[in-house]
Order: C-alpha cells, then structure tokens, then sequence
C-alpha cells in the first residue's frame, strides 16, 4: 500500500532526534489519531540549517517527518513555508488516500516550528 | 526470508485434510442439493451429513444446525432475525461495547428502525461482568447478544453465568463464537441456557465463506435473506456443498484436536510472552495471561504506535495484527481497547499475536529474537517515549 520511498524514509529515516538549542519548535497530532509529531529546527540568517524529529505514529507520519527534514534543510524560511502537505506527499511518491489527512502533519509541523521561531524571534527583539 | 504468520484470529490456512474432502464437491460431485436427480441426491446427501456432523460436534441435534456464508452472516440472522421476529413482544436488545462489527453494525442498523440497545461495559481485562446485564434488562427486551472469545484480546466471557440470568427471564441468549470455536469445547447441551450460536469456517482451519448458525428449537426468528426454500426456509441461496464439506471436516479437527491445541498454545504464548517481557522494558499485556484463549496475545510496547511495528515485522517476513486507528480504516483505536479504558497510545500501540495450529517454539523464538531491535529502533524515534525516560 505505500510507495517504495515511504518505505525507504520508514526504514531509514532521515535527521531522527531532537535539537537541544533549537530556535523553533513545532508539534502537531495527538494520540487518539495516532500521530504526534516534534519538529526541530536551527536557523542562521533566515535559513534553516538543520532539522530533526521526532515521531509516535505510523509508517506514514514516520516517512513524512523524514521527508520534510529533508526537503527544508538549506531553505530560506520563505522558501520552507511553501512546502505544504502536497509537496511532502509527492516527494515521497503519494500516500495511500486515508494517510493524507490523518499521517500527512509533517508540513503542518514544520509551520509551527516556523512560527515558533518567528514569535520567539519577536520577543527578544521587543526585549 | 522465514515467514512466521501469527495472525490466526484472522484467518487461518485450510487443513490438508479439509481441502481433501472438499475437492469432489467442485468437481464430479457439483450438484445442486435441491435437485432431485442423481447429481443433486449426491450433494443433499453430503450437505446433510455434514449438518448430523456439525450437530453431533456440538450436542445439537441437525435440524438446529444452518449453513450461512460465515460468521458476519450468522451474527446478523441472529439479531436481526430475532429483533423482527419478536418485535411485538419487546424491541429492546443488550450486547456488550467489545462485540464484532457483525454485531455492533447490525445494532446500529436497528437502533435507527427504532430498536434500543444497551451496551454493556466491560472491566479492564475485556470482560463483561454478569451483575451488569442483570441491571440492563427490562421489560421490553428480547435479546442478549454476548461474543464467547472476543478477537482482539480473547477475553473469554462468562457465557454459562450470562445466559442463565436470560434464561430466568426468559430472554433469548446469542453468542458469537466465531473465536471459541476450537479452543473451547462447545456443547449446546451443556450450555442449555444458549438459544444461538454464530460460527465460522476459516477461523478453524476450514475456507473462507461459509460458516454456520446454531438455532435452539422453538426460536423465533426471521429470515434475513428471501428466496428458495433452502436451509428449512431460514436462509435462502444454494448452499456451499464443498464449504459446508469443508467446514464440517474443519470443526471435525478442531474439536478432536482442542485439547492439544490449548496445550501447545498455552506453552508457546506464555515462553513467547516471558521471552519478550524479559529482552523489552515496558511490554504491557492488553487483557489477562489467564482468562483468554490460550492462542492470543495482546501486547503494546509503550511509545510505540501500532502500524509502524506492523510494517516492520511484515519486513521480518512475520504476519500480526494491530488495534492501532491507522490499520482499521477509521481514525479511532480499537472500540475493544477503548471500552477496557486502555489510554488512546496504548491502544494505538497494540498488537495482536494470534498463534494458530502450525506455529512452532522456532517461530517463537524467531519473532522473540526479532522485536527487541525493532522496538528500540521506534522508541528512539518516539518523542512518547523520550518524554518518559
């Protein structure tokens, strides 16, 4: 049912962990649906150097957070808020139809990590 | 790659001896059993032997015996069947939260043509507690629809105590015993208090589409599918000869066979448990080591979700289960693990290892030898676990 690339990232994923002095932070999903999903990310100068994360789900939520670590590490943060749902989806070759709503929050978690660093941005510089 | 298939509360492969007495039936011996020539004489009389087999099996007598197409079908001629049939009497029906979707949706289909159904709780090893139905019943009911085994864990239900508080009452007692079936000696003559009994081939080393229906003398009920006057006018369509062959030889086996097969999945589920609890921190036992079907055991590894190690084991060439809203098709966990008040990551994280007839200690220790790695590797990944730890 999954593509040979979902199977891939599943087996191999890309940037697993955490970033201890991250500068964004976003998480996304909770257990009832089955997916919670934390999304690091260091940022110099608008771009994202690193991103790692971390996954409690299925072999899609595990693909998709491989994939957009992937996708978005070396982007301006401009470039990474495009990445949507779709452009995770395809990048791994589509998504079996019912995992695109319940397992595709890798993006979703990239743009709150974005966020993350944007406000936390804007209170030192208030400071 | 070595296979190990451990998802026998699913399916199991047919018997060679099964699909043996089966062969003729779709081959020289095809007739039809309502036909009145030779061909068709053949067939009825094999489909009648095997209705005598199947009823002498379980102390029935085989005009309380009918051949349906499974387990879902037998389970929705029970209670619709029953619902209709004494509607006038009551239109109030009692199964549990834990039941198969066989019954669940056939409540739900009746709750909205203006029945009422109570679902009855369960405690927290997946068993429905006797004194809890006694309170439910009222007036106005006319069914109580009780799994024997439940699927998913293989909490067994107190069945004896149950259906004589219905008895009392003079309620109609159903049990789906899709999951006893073979791992549970079953006799409607001891267990007098039981008015119907769903069964099923493929659960039981026997093919898939067929099962059957016990009905007690003297049951009201009504039919569910209308046509031919086949299975004394309670389920019209041809009947499967070579399934209903098939089926009988199937349940022929199982019961023979019951009490070595607990034997040897008593042994290998519980080395299989020790093994895992000893190499794995954190192996929670969804249900009892003690109350279940000795073939069957739930596990969730904290802080990991379900599908995920599915998909890892399928890699390792080993077949299993998982109560996890990603492998059913809904969003939800398992209504079964939900209603045993199992948090939502728990549930979402169990697995189901059904052992069937033709494991062995290897496929133990294989599977054993395997998942430690496996857990850690999705631990590690897990911002559940992490938090924890």
């Amino acid at each position: 049912m999954y593509s040979a690339k979902v199977m891939e990232h599943f087996q191999n994923p890309r940037n697993v962990g955490e970033i201890k002095d991250a500068d964004g932070v976003g998480e996304i999903g909770n257990a009832v649906c089955g997916d919670i999903m934390k999304l690091y990310i260091k940022v110099k100068e608008n771009r994202i150097l690193d991103a790692k994360f971390k996954t409690f789900g299925c072999g899609a939520a595990i693909a998709t957070s491989s994939m957009v670590t992937e996708l978005v590490i070396g982007k301006t943060l401009e470039e990474a808020e495009k990445i949507s749902r779709d452009t995770v989806a395809e990048a791994l070759d589509g998504l079996p139809p019912i995992k695109m709503h319940c397992s595709n929050l890798a993006a979703d978690a990239l743009h709150k990590a974005i966020e993350d660093y944007r406000s936390k941005k804007r209170i030192k510089e208030q400071k | 790659m070595k296979k190990v298939y451990l998802d026998h509360n699913a399916t199991t492969p047919v018997h060679p001896e099964v699909l043996e007495v089966m062969l003729p039936y779709f081959k020289e011996k095809f007739g039809n059993p309502s036909s009145i020539h030779g061909f068709g004489r053949e067939a009825k009389v094999a489909l009648e032997e095997a209705r005598e087999r199947v009823a002498s099996l379980l102390g029935a007598s085989s005009n309380e015996i009918f051949f349906t197409c499974g387990g879902t079908e037998s389970d929705n001629l029970a209670v619709k069947g029953t619902a209709y049939a004494n509607r006038k009497k009551g239109l109030h029906i009692i199964t549990s939260k834990i039941e198969h979707h066989a019954i669940l949706e056939s409540c739900k289909f009746l709750e909205k043509e203006g029945f009422v159904i109570t679902y009855l709780p369960v405690d927290s090893l997946g068993v429905v507690d006797p004194k809890e139905l006694g309170k439910a019943i009222r007036e106005d009911t006319t069914l109580v629809s009780i799994m024997y085994v439940n699927n998913e864990v293989g909490s067994i239900q107190l069945i004896e105590e149950l259906s004589k508080i219905t008895k009392e009452k003079e309620i109609y007692f159903h049990t789906d015993a899709v999951q006893a079936m073979g791992k549970i000696p079953i006799n409607v003559k001891k267990l007098n208090n039981i008015d119907m009994l769903s069964m099923s081939g493929h659960k039981i080393n026997g093919p898939k589409g067929v099962g059957a229906i016990f009905i007690r003398k003297g049951v009201r009920i009504t039919p569910w599918s209308h046509g031919g006057h086949h299975e004394r006018s309670r389920r019209a369509g041809t009947e499967n000869v070579p399934g209903i062959v098939g089926f009988a030889k199937a349940l022929e086996l199982a019961v023979r066979d019951v009490e070595d097969q607990n034997k040897h999945l008593k042994e290998l589920t519980e080395i299989f448990y020790r093994k895992l609890t000893e190499a794995i921190p954190d192996v929670i036992l969804n249900g009892d080591l003690n109350q279940r079907v000795f073939n069957t055991l739930n596990l969730s590894f904290k802080g990991v979700e379900g599908e995920s190690m599915i998909l890892s084991l399928d890699l390792k060439g080993v077949a299993v289960a998982s109560g996890s809203a990603c492998t059913s098709g809904t969003l939800e966990p398992s209504h079964v693990l939900s209603a045993m008040w199992i948090a939502p990551e728990i549930a979402q994280g169990a697995i189901r290892f059904s052992f069937g007839r033709d494991n062995t200690m290897e496929d133990v220790e294989y599977v054993a030898s395997i998942l430690p790695e496996m857990v850690s590797r999705l631990r590690s990944m897990s911002p559940l676990y992490a938090k924890e730890k």
